[in-house]
């Protein structure tokens, strides 16, 4: 099963839970930072609107 | 020629083995050829199967002149080749397997599996084939042994053939189309791409192809993942794949529409020539493992059903 590794997200407050939250400034420090976090953890970014992305494993 | 005609009819028990044994190596070096899957390109890897080959090709034409000789035991012989084979089948699996977590686009479990079967396989056929020519030589003369060995490679050129994606389904290009963040090959859907920098690799350099199969016992083997990984494999072996390890978000994809059964195939390729594209989709191997015949199956039970 896939797994949420990260969350980033430019409004604060918007999300909680179990997996890191990265607030960013803007949605462009959000395109950044979920960069980032993609090529590090060898994961995938996936957009769930244009001001919160998650980063997911799916290997297990 | 002093030795000729009558040479040939004395020693016919070893003219038998030694154009049974040519014809069976001829036969397997003919399904040994490397072609685009580059599976085994090496020269060790064509040895070890040469080599097996000749030994496969000796047993059986051996077996007809021992058998012929009253000497019965020699049958057991046979089983001790289908041992050897067996064997054959698991290294191959085991090399495949053991490279395939280096592989960009994997083969999966279910190609390799065919990739095995396919070595064990032909193998035996190179018996067989041996076994023929020997037994034709041994009761007609050489010239029936040319004749079966002939016919022989016309079976195995038969056997190599196999069948193909081109036979269950539909082949058609599509758009790939990016909807936000939505991704779709035609109007199937394929993933969720957050990042822009993806999303313009995807957009112009990615290449649809909408699979479309012809009949219900198509669709089920299209919706083998094991077949689609075969596909997304074959495709990226044939036109490169423009992707690194660590990018899970440029892996090629095969997704079905449920509703239609229709699948959606995603690639990102070196060579973007649309025609060889479509060979390389065309051109897929099915699957034993995918191959499925539901609709057979129920055809069968409903007439047993009718007769009670």
């Amino acid at each position: 099963m896939a797994n949420i590794v990260g969350v980033v997200t430019t409004i604060q407050g918007s999300v909680a839970g179990g997996a890191p939250i990265f607030y960013t400034k803007d949605r462009e420090q959000l395109q950044k930072t979920a960069f980032l976090l993609e090529k590090v953890l060898d994961c995938a970014a996936h957009e769930v609107n244009e001001d919160l992305f998650i980063i997911v494993n799916r290997k297990s | 020629m002093s030795l000729s005609a009558g040479w040939v009819t004395e020693h016919k028990e070893l003219i038998g083995v030694i154009m049974g044994t040519a014809f069976g190596l001829v036969s397997r070096l003919l399904m040994l050829r490397s072609d685009y899957r580059q599976y085994p390109a090496y020269p060790h890897g064509k040895i070890i199967h040469i080599a097996l080959g000749l030994i496969a090709s000796a047993l059986g034409a051996i077996a007809v002149p021992a058998l012929s000789d009253k000497n019965y035991t020699a049958i057991t012989f046979l089983t001790l080749a289908a041992q050897q084979f067996r064997e054959v089948r698991n290294m191959e699996r085991g090399t495949l397997v053991a490279i395939d977590d280096l592989e960009l686009v994997p083969r999966g479990a279910a190609y390799i599996e065919g990739i095995a079967v396919v070595f064990e396989g032909r193998n035996y056929l190179s018996i067989f084939a041996a076994f023929l020519v020997s037994l034709f030589v041994m009761l007609t003369g050489w010239w029936g042994g040319l004749i079966a060995g002939a016919f022989c490679i016309g079976v195995v050129f038969r056997f190599m053939r196999g069948t193909t994606i081109a036979h269950i389904a539909q082949v058609e290009r599509a758009d790939v189309r990016l909807d936000g963040p939505n991704l779709y090959v035609g109007d199937v859907y394929i993933m969720n791409v957050g990042l822009d920098e993806n999303r313009e690799i995807i957009a112009e350099d990615g290449m649809g192809f909408i699979l479309t199969p012809k009949n219900d016992d198509a669709r089920v083997t299209l919706a083998n993942l094991g077949q689609r990984q075969a596909i997304l494999h074959d495709v990226s072996t044939r036109l490169g794949v423009l992707r690194d390890d660590g990018d899970p978000a440029l892996l090629p994809l095969a997704k079905l529409e449920l509703k239609s059964g229709k699948l959606g195939l995603l690639f990102l390729p070196r060579e973007k020539d649309k025609d060889k594209a479509f060979k390389a989709v065309t051109g897929v191997p099915l699957l034993e493992a995918a191959v499925r015949r539901p609709t057979k199956a129920n055809r069968k039970s409903t007439e047993e059903g009718a007769h009670g």
